[in-house]
């Protein structure tokens, strides 16, 4: 099959955000011994296998011009919940596919909500957020350890790498996901509709697409992707606890953002959540290696990459513009060249 | 009912909230006939279609569609029993490709998935059979209004299977696209297509439809066949005066008139790269001087930079004596100068708003957001404008976006009007409306002027400018050419000064 590749908006950020990671990667593996090596580059899908998951999901909402900030509470509760059936000494299985069903039933309701009554995504998801934190705390307030075999042998199958570098499962499931939605997002009519609503809303329904359908799909995809990074953030840990990724839903804008998606909707590839993840990704891992900087210096550099972001953003929307107005007077330069010459 | 009959209203009615918007209207369409949906602002027509469309739901009365009665409830319902609509607002997603749009809610599939290649296919050739060649895997937000007008109507004549509604498709097209439009009908109509088509063009609506229908204050006033009926008669239904005074059909001019009063305002090789080469304007206080040339050809990238929407590379601009080199809104009110843009859906109204708050809202940003209007201020304040524009409403608490398009203007009007400007620029202030409505604004155009106001008239009715200018400027390719005066304005003139290869330029544009 052919694929034109076309530098357009969608693609400039894209590739703005590969060249921040691999600037950063590469002055990391130059400033520090060891840095430059496979397991370092894996790693960075493993401690960030959920961040990935929750920020491909939350991706489609914001390409609808919606935004979820329920995602960080229900990994939370997701994780409680787990923590708390498998104590009980339910089957691990049953829990998994309990949990996904509440995660996908949590982001149809609140799709409903907002569909329905014509509600803002904000103030629906903030409420779910509360809800979510809410309930997990209900459940429990401790810090529970997991302790079941089938989460136990699943945080310790390793998917083995050349030179003895490894993947998690969690960092395999993230990558599915991923994959998964690259290809929904680009062949499916679910994809395209998302990005036709993401445009314009009332076109998209003027001619003739599910618009409420599409929108209520995309929170309960958001839902599964936070059920699933759940279940993944609990292998990671092996506990479940409700004030697990307090602003959680925060990094995950972030990582939209930083990765090119738009958050007035429209615009963006699904594979930018994963690179905005990896470029936050590796901006923790230098501060580790450096060693003597406070952890916090993670959030200072985001904030800067988030503004510069924008601002690039911006820029390129501007840009395009100036590209179509030069054409325009390159033209009218040809015909009054034409002109002058008769 | 006979059978070449496809689409049929029956007693059809249609409330909102203090108006009814129809009252037991019928309507047929029969196979292979271009039907004109006629009627003032306000009338109904649009309703009408969106009650058919399956947009709005009827409150009474029976729609029919071969002989089966229907009732879509959304828009994708209507497209699948056969409706497929061209709405006057572009409806695309400027987001993506041009073939997509085509395509959307249908997208065709291999194994599961949607095939891109097929669909560029297939998207070629279908704007190909209207005669356009571009590139469709291109946003459609690269494409000039015109084009994307072509791409909404062949993604409707594609999906249609026996009517075809085409809603204000003519208002952003230039006169050969338009041609290219009706050619485009007839072939569908020879086809075997039933075509409903709305048009404030009456010239245009008798030279392609075969019978019209029109519509008056949500009523019925009948159904005639267009070779039986004259454009005067047609204008007295819609209107509904037995006979039509001038006073209706402003056809009657003004005297201009020269003035040699002093400048108000003057461009000194003002210039924005890629929107208008520069610039020489001087206004003088006092003149209704008007903008002619085609679309595109400049006009609002004019008007925009005077008023400092979009900022000039090069040049600068003197406001009584005072030369300025930056201009922004803020800077032009105070400095006198109010502008009515050309889309008002987008740059004028602010829907959710009442008639008062939208009236008060420019004098409030003049004033300052800090000093507080007392209600009782801003009420006088709309009464005045409401009863000085003659603007038809129950009451100023009204939500704005419940009025039709000419009242909707005359609203955007009083709001600048209220901050007694010196300078007011109208950016095309009766596109879209109705005739009626299109008078009684060219008057308050007039006695404005007659009060001594300056007011920079953008239209692309010729015999508009004619009617109420002093002098008229003509752009064409995005450069100021030559300006007419006085008893020199006439139709004819403009047109040739415009068309020294001004058509075959802004082909090239689009193209």
């Amino acid at each position: 099959m052919k694929i034109k590749f076309q530098i357009g908006g969608n693609n400039i950020t894209i590739l703005a955000t590969l060249l921040l990671f691999i600037v950063l990667f590469g002055s990391g593996s130059i400033l520090y011994e060891g840095f430059f090596s496979l397991q370092v580059f894996l790693n960075l899908f493993i401690d960030n296998a959920y961040l990935i998951i929750v920020a491909t999901g939350l991706a489609f909402v914001i390409i609808t011009g919606g935004i979820d900030l329920s995602v960080g509470a229900m990994v939370a509760l997701v994780s409680t919940i787990i923590a708390f059936l498998l104590k009980q000494g339910v089957n691990p299985y049953l829990v998994i596919i309990f949990v996904l069903i509440i995660g996908v039933l949590f982001g149809f309701a609140q799709g409903f909500l907002i569909t329905r009554f014509h509600l803002h995504p904000w103030i629906v998801t903030l409420a779910g957020m509360f809800f979510a934190r809410g309930s997990a705390q209900l459940i429990s307030t401790d810090n529970i350890a997991v302790n079941n075999k089938l989460f136990l042998k699943f945080s310790e199958i390793i998917i083995p790498f050349p030179g003895g570098s490894f993947l998690s499962i969690g960092a395999v499931a993230a990558i599915i996901i991923v994959v998964a939605g690259v290809y929904v997002a680009k062949f499916t009519s679910f994809g395209r509709n998302v990005y036709a609503l993401g445009g314009n809303e009332r076109s998209s329904l003027l001619m003739g697409l599910p618009v409420r359908r599409t929108k209520v799909m995309v929170y309960m995809l958001s839902g599964f992707c936070s059920a699933l990074a759940g279940i993944v953030f609990t292998v990671y840990t092996l506990s479940g606890f409700a004030m697990h990724l307090l602003g959680m839903e925060m990094d995950a804008i972030a990582a939209c953002v930083i990765g090119g998606i738009l958050l007035t909707g429209g615009y963006g590839h699904i594979i930018g959540p994963l690179l905005g993840t990896l470029s936050t990704g590796v901006i923790q891992t230098i501060i580790t290696f450096q060693g003597t900087l406070s952890s916090w210096w993670t959030k200072i550099v985001i904030g800067l990459l988030l503004c510069l972001f924008i601002v690039l953003q911006k820029l390129i929307v501007t840009g395009k513009f100036k590209y179509r107005s030069t054409k325009v007077s390159r033209k009218e330069e040809i015909k009054a060249e034409k002109r002058s010459s008769i | 009912m006979d059978t070449t009959t496809i689409l049929k209203a029956a007693g059809v009615s249609k409330f909102f909230p203090g108006v009814k918007a129809l009252s037991k209207v019928n309507f047929t369409l029969r196979r292979g006939e271009i039907h004109a949906l006629m009627g003032e602002n306000g009338a109904g027509k649009s309703t009408l279609i969106k009650v058919m469309t399956g947009v709005q739901k009827p409150n009474e009365g029976t729609i029919l569609f071969n002989d089966k009665r229907i009732s879509p409830k959304t828009p994708q319902e209507a497209q699948n029993i056969g409706i497929s609509t061209v709405y006057q607002e572009i409806n695309l997603c400027p987001n993506i490709s041009v073939a997509e749009n085509i395509f959307i809610g249908r997208l065709p599939k291999k194994n599961g998935k949607i095939d891109w290649n097929t669909m560029n296919e297939q998207a070629k050739q279908i704007l190909e059979r209207l005669h356009i060649q571009i590139d469709v895997s291109r946003l459609v937000s690269s494409y000039s209004i015109a084009i994307q007008q072509m791409i909404a109507i062949a993604r409707a004549v594609d999906m249609s299977s026996g009517v075809l509604i085409l809603d204000e498709p003519t208002s952003s097209l230039d006169s050969r696209e338009v041609q290219e439009l009706f050619k485009i009908m007839r072939k569908l109509k020879n086809e075997g297509m039933a075509i409903i088509f709305v048009s404030h063009f009456l010239k245009q609506v008798f030279e392609i439809s075969d019978r019209m229908t029109v519509l008056r204050n949500g009523l019925l006033v009948g159904e005639y066949k267009t070779s039986e009926l004259t454009q005067t008669q047609l204008v007295a239904k819609m209107v509904g005066g037995t006979s039509v005074t001038s006073e209706e059909l402003p056809n009657k001019r003004r005297k201009p008139r020269v003035m040699e009063g002093q400048t108000f305002l003057k461009t000194n090789g003002l210039e924005k790269h890629g929107s208008i080469e520069a610039f020489d304007l001087a206004i003088r206080t006092g003149e209704v001087i008007g903008i002619a040339g085609l679309l595109g050809s400049g006009r609002t990238e004019m008007a925009k930079l005077i008023f400092g929407i979009d900022q000039a590379d090069q040049g600068n601009i003197t406001i009584d004596n005072n030369m300025m080199t930056l201009m922004y809104p803020r800077k032009a009110i105070k400095n006198g100068i109010a502008f009515c843009p050309e889309d008002r859906k987008v740059e004028g109204v602010v829907e959710d708003l009442t008639i008062r708050e939208n009236i008060v809202l420019a004098l409030q940003a003049k004033r300052g957001y800090f000093s507080y209007m007392p209600l009782k201020k801003q009420c006088q304040l709309a009464q005045k404008y409401i009863d000085l524009l003659k603007i038809k409403t129950p009451s100023m608490e009204q939500k704005i976006g419940n009025l039709s398009g000419g009242n909707q203007q005359k609203v955007i009007l009083a709001r600048w009007l209220t901050t007694n400007p010196k300078l007011l620029i109208l950016d095309e202030p009766t596109r879209g409306i109705d005739i009626g409505a299109k008078g009684e604004i060219r008057r308050i155009i007039l006695s404005l002027a007659a009060e001594g106001m300056t007011i920079l008239l953008i239209s692309s009715e010729l015999e508009e400018l004619v009617r109420c200018c002093d002098r008229v400027v003509i752009l064409r390719d995005r450069s100021l050419i030559g300006q007419l005066e006085g008893d020199g304005i006439t139709e004819t003139k403009i047109m040739k000064l415009i068309g020294e290869g001004g058509v075959k330029a802004a082909n090239e544009d689009i193209g």
